[in-house]
């Protein structure tokens, strides 16, 4: 409760909270280059630059989805589950696209296409087995998360769907060109970042989102279709998901049971990271994007460096990102709560 | 349906099955194998799917039940109901873990079952009559010699490592022996899980961080496909080549067609399971003796002899 309630309590000092609070993801990430660059000054070459953001991508475009379902005081596990499966009907599709009717560009946009409409039907699923069903989201995603991964692994018999040749090429370059020396990935990744800002912050579905996530019961006293707009935030992550195995997809041109396992940890740890609550109310897309981008930073670095064990590499990310999040929400906030009574 | 008519039906299957016992001398064979959750054990289990097919038909009186696992505990209770539910008379088991696996298969053997283990040992091996295993080490060091075959001292090479396992060690120590003294310097060796998303994304910052690579031993297939493109992304497939390791069917392929950038594969065989299940099935059908070790050969894979270890059927 108190923490539901500590955004209200601090209105009058707002300006400086929010100040902390945008800066705390910020400073960590600020640090982590620090850190990067010190350890090989490679690290800020043109190349690897690139290579972080392109990559940031997947586990950032779905982070955004998240960061409405988790601000509306849902959760969704199952957008790992979910990327492999639409990779996996999304590749068996196109090729049989190939074999009825030859590659081209027209087959790449029918599985694009396909994609979408399998990424907003799934998250129309996890949303009206939330709010209609009445099954706890955690529950229900939990569910979805082991059929989708089962499904994959039963279409690909356990090994590996691969694009057909000629799809490939002319699909590869979605993954792999630029436009104005930013690679399309990353493009993808700042459209979704400023559509999702906006939402969050410019809209009366942002506001929703986080009245619901507060206080689900005041939200439904205040006239907000609590259930609609639930389902519309997975939907959204549904969408988010889709998009991102659109980008996936060309990059290795395969799907597998290996693909996207544990993405929807990360994709809730760069959320957290970025500063919205877990418990939901209160949400912030750009925190969530630098949240993205310290997660891919981290495993970036312990490749570049040889100073750190291998066995050691999940110590570190779990040190830094438990470091990252009590930047923001650690001492420096108790004692300012203090100092503000 | 009723309640009482699943019972009937129960009642009629099982008299049934009593009656096939008592006809023929029914022999069931449990095989207990990892759930095809990658590349390698997806193989696995089409193998090990062909074998029973195969061997189900030349042997009417063999009936072959394949269970798959998600984790040791599930497959030590996989064991128990083979035993309990199959009364199996002999098992196949490649175990999860070796440790937390060898008194479940004792189990198992003390109700008299005809055991072989398959790939990991168990730590206690008295415990099997038959062992088949591919080798890891000779993996790791026939890998090695072909990497001595292309490059001169002072040459580098990056190493992306499978998930830190005993096996994953097993290659790598073996490979690391091998080269020793050659004057090949290994820049660096990353963890890559066995997967493609991570043998991308390791070789990307393996590229960006040396200017000067001349090999990569990626020691697993699914790795090796991840490697390549991040190569070509780069550009820079002309200055180094690849050696993988298992012999997925993709790259089987390249090797036949002649692939510059990764010009042989090392066997790890997906298929020893069907070795495993052959020579159990001999144990009740053969009038030779079967028990011992059977450790399977890790040959190099190279244009000439690529088209025997093609299996294009398989999902591996």
């Amino acid at each position: 409760m108190t923490t539901v309630s500590a955004p209200e309590a601090a209105k009058p000092s707002r300006g400086f909270r929010l100040d902390l609070k945008t800066a705390g993801p910020l400073i960590a990430l600020i640090l982590l280059v620090i850190l990067g660059y010190s350890l090989n000054p490679l690290f800020l070459g043109e190349g690897n630059v690139t290579n972080i953001l392109t990559r940031s991508a997947f586990i950032g475009i779905i982070a955004v989805g998240a960061t409405f379902v988790i601000t509306a005081g849902g959760i969704d596990l199952s957008v790992g589950s979910m990327a492999a499966f639409i990779a996996g009907v999304m590749i068996i599709i196109m090729n049989w696209a190939v074999d009825a009717m030859g590659a081209s560009l027209a087959t790449v946009l029918f599985g694009i296409g396909c994609s979408l409409i399998l990424g907003v039907g799934a998250g129309f699923i996890n949303g009206f087995l939330t709010t209609k069903a009445k099954i706890e989201a955690f529950i229900v995603t939990l569910g979805t998360m082991g059929i989708y991964r089962s499904l994959v692994t039963y279409f690909a018999d356990g090994g590996t769907l691969s694009l057909a040749g000629d799809a490939r090429d002319i699909y590869r370059p979605v993954y792999y060109d630029s436009f104005l020396r930013i690679p399309y990935p990353v493009w993808v990744f700042i459209f979704v970042a400023i559509i999702g800002w906006i939402l969050m912050n410019r809209t009366a579905f942002g506001r929703y989102c986080m009245a619901i996530g507060s206080n689900e019961h005041v939200a439904r006293y205040s006239a907000i279709k609590v259930d609609r707009v639930k389902t519309w935030t997975y939907i959204l992550q549904g969408l988010c998901v889709s998009l991102a195995t659109i980008i996936y997809v060309p990059r290795l041109g395969s799907a597998s049971a290996a693909t996207g396992v544990l993405w929807e940890l990360e994709a809730i740890a760069a959320v957290i990271i970025g500063g919205t609550m877990l418990k939901g109310g209160f949400g912030r897309v750009g925190g969530t994007i630098i949240g993205a981008l310290i997660l891919t930073a981290i495993g970036n670095i312990l490749n570049l460096t040889e100073i750190i064990s291998n066995y050691l590499n999940g110590a570190v990310q779990g040190v830094i990102i438990v470091a990252a999040v009590y930047l923001q929400r650690g001492s420096f906030r108790a004692g300012r709560k203090k100092a503000a009574e | 349906m009723s309640l009482k008519a699943i019972a009937l039906g129960l009642l009629a299957t099982s008299a049934l099955v009593g009656g096939a016992v008592a006809q023929d001398e029914k022999i069931t064979i449990g095989v207990s194998i990892p759930a095809a959750t990658h590349g390698f054990m997806g193989g696995l289990n089409w193998h090990a799917a062909e074998a029973e097919k195969r061997l189900e038909a030349a042997n009417p009186n063999i009936d072959l039940v394949i269970v798959t696992a998600d984790g040791p505990e599930d497959q030590a209770s996989d064991l128990e109901d083979l035993v309990s539910v199959q009364q199996i008379d002999a098992l196949v088991v490649l175990p999860f873990e070796s440790e937390p696996l060898t008194e479940p298969v004792r189990a198992v053997k003390d109700t008299g079952a005809f055991i072989t283990v398959v790939d990991r040992g168990l730590t206690d091996p008295t415990i099997q009559d038959v062992y088949v295993s591919g080798n890891n080490t000779e993996m790791g060091v026939n890998s090695a010699e072909y990497m001595k075959t292309r490059l001169k001292e002072g040459d580098n090479i990056v190493i992306l490592r499978g998930i830190p396992t005993v096996l994953d060690t097993e290659r790598f120590d073996a490979f690391m022996g091998a080269i020793e003294g050659t004057g090949i310097n290994v820049l660096d060796d990353e963890f890559a899980n066995w997967n493609r998303d991570d043998g991308f994304e390791v070789m990307q910052d393996f590229l960006s961080r040396f200017p000067d690579i001349d090999g990569v031993w990626a020691q697993d297939d699914d790795i090796t496909l991840g490697v390549v493109e991040a190569i070509k992304q780069a550009g820079r497939e002309s200055e180094m080549f690849v050696v993988g390791g298992a012999g997925m069917k993709e790259i089987i392929k390249g090797v036949m067609d002649g692939d510059a950038l990764v010009p042989v594969d090392v066997l790890y065989p997906p298929a020893q399971i069907a070795t495993a299940m052959d020579v159990t099935v001999a144990h009740f059908t053969s009038n030779g003796p079967v028990t011992g070790s059977y450790i399977l050969g890790s040959p190099l894979i190279t244009q000439e002899n690529a088209e025997a270890y093609y299996f294009p059927d398989s999902p591996f």
